[in-house]
């Protein structure tokens, strides 16, 4: 497709690794924020073709995987009451929640249905007047933009059925906890280009300057990601810590400003509570008091939910670049993508998942063929 | 809302934050929405500073 095969060309990607060498004289450790970027580079296996100075760890910029745990248990629980048609993207559907998934609650006779944008659950709500529709909106900067247009729009429309469990997360706040944890080990962060394309990246200079790091916004093309890791690269080795465009067909410095004003109409920033990481402040978006009547989450109060975490799952740890998928012991043994004990093994997005459809559990050497996976969730 | 093009897949997606776009234009699509225009001079900068590197096999050694 134009625009993508070009930046895929193996010639070019040649030259930039050559010129990744040729700049690196120590090791260093890059963070990947995003999880479409995770996805690249284990399936490009960029990862293993850089020199062995650079060491990129995987972010938690995957928006199924850090979904707080009571946040699917309250989908969990709204999905299975009768009249409730649930309307979701289709990776959240086998996402464990404390013990259930949605999927089994669909098996069970609750009306589930996959959407592929927030504007195909209003639609259903219109059609289905005598329903109560709920959209489990979660995700990053890139899909609150679809989700502030839909409650605004069915605001405007007076669309009485349709509601949001409203889960959004931010980046920026979660760049911030991350460099300000003491047992941070990453030098400089690949900032995620699509959430930079919404919201520009003005929030960025002063995380660069105050944690002393490299911010390059990167796309997610093998040319895109080792353009955005030769930089950060020439940066460290130069000493310098500012944030650099890397992305600039897609992003500019402001961003979509339609976007971030309907965003801050219907949004309100607050503490938002990331799986396996914790709370962060201020790092999430929930419905302002103006979009109360359209937020699941006071439409359907639920009471006794005890959200409970397998012991056995290290996602908070993949998730923070504290370990590899392959370190944590259940990987690939009692957690699989059809049997997942966390987030990060369902989503394409989830590290675990990524690592586990290229076939990386199997030690290298005897790596032939990549095993009969099945294709990722959407 | 307009139709979009994914490489041979017709969508029609919500246009509203990217008022102006035209036909023939480039954008990112998220969750049927356009949220972001591709600058396809940006694009063809890019790919030159990347071809005006050093080749590997011109590396001295
Ligand atoms: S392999 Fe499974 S159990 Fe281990 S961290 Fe990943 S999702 Fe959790």
């Amino acid at each position: 497709m134009k625009h993508l095969t070009e930046f895929r060309d193996p010639e070019l990607a040649g030259r930039l690794l050559a010129e990744i060498r040729r700049t690196v004289t120590r090791a260093w450790v890059l963070m990947e924020v995003c999880g479409g970027q995770t996805h690249a580079i284990v399936r490009h296996g960029i990862d293993q073709l850089l020199p062995p100075e650079v060491e990129l760890v995987h972010g938690p910029g995957c928006p199924v995987c850090v979904t707080p745990l009571e946040m699917i248990d309250h989908a969990l629980a709204i999905a299975a009451k009768p009249g409730v048609m649930f309307c979701s993207f289709g990776d959240m559907l086998r996402v464990p929640g404390s013990g259930n998934d949605l999927l089994r609650v669909k098996s069970a006779g609750a009306d589930v249905r996959i959407v592929y944008s927030p504007l195909d659950a209003l639609a259903l709500a219109r059609r289905h007047p005598d329903r109560e529709v709920v959209f489990f909106g979660i995700g990053f900067e890139t899909t609150a933009p679809a989700t502030a247009m839909t409650v605004h729009t069915a605001k405007r429309l007076g669309v009485c059925n349709f509601s949001v469990l409203a889960a959004h997360v931010r980046v920026p706040p979660a760049i911030r906890a991350i460099a300000s944890d003491p047992g941070n080990r990453v030098q400089a962060f690949l900032a995620a280009g699509h959430v930079c394309g919404v919201m520009g990246y003005h929030e960025y200079p002063v995380l660069a300057e105050s944690h002393r790091v490299p911010i390059v916004v990167t796309g997610f093309e093998p040319l895109d990601i080792l353009e955005g890791i030769r930089r950060a690269v020439r940066q460290l080795e130069a000493g310098e810590a500012c944030v650099e465009n890397a992305y600039d067909r897609v992003v500019t410095f402001q961003g979509n400003e339609s976007a971030q004003e309907l965003i801050a109409t219907v949004f309100e920033e607050t503490d938002r509570n990331w799986r396996g990481i914790g709370t962060i402040p201020a790092s999430g978006w929930k419905l302002r008091p103006e979009y109360h009547t359209f937020d699941a989450e006071l439409r359907f109060p639920v009471s006794g939910v005890r959200p409970a975490e397998p012991n056995s799952c290290r996602s908070g740890d993949v998730l923070r670049g504290r370990i590899k998928p392959t370190e944590c012991p259940a990987f690939g043994t009692s957690c699989t993508p059809w049997s997942p004990l966390g987030a990060t093994m369902v989503s394409s997005e989830g590290a675990c998942a990524a690592y586990f459809h290229t076939g990386r559990f199997i030690p290298l050497g005897l790596a032939k063929t990549a095993p009969d996976a099945q294709p990722a969730a959407l | 809302m307009g139709k979009v093009d994914f490489g041979g897949v017709v969508k029609d997606v919500c246009l509203a934050y990217l008022p102006g776009i035209a036909v023939g234009e480039y954008a990112v699509v998220h969750a049927g929405f356009a949220i972001s225009r591709l600058d396809e001079a940006a694009a063809l900068e890019t790919l030159r500073t990347f071809a005006a590197m050093e080749s590997p096999n011109e590396e001295p050694l």
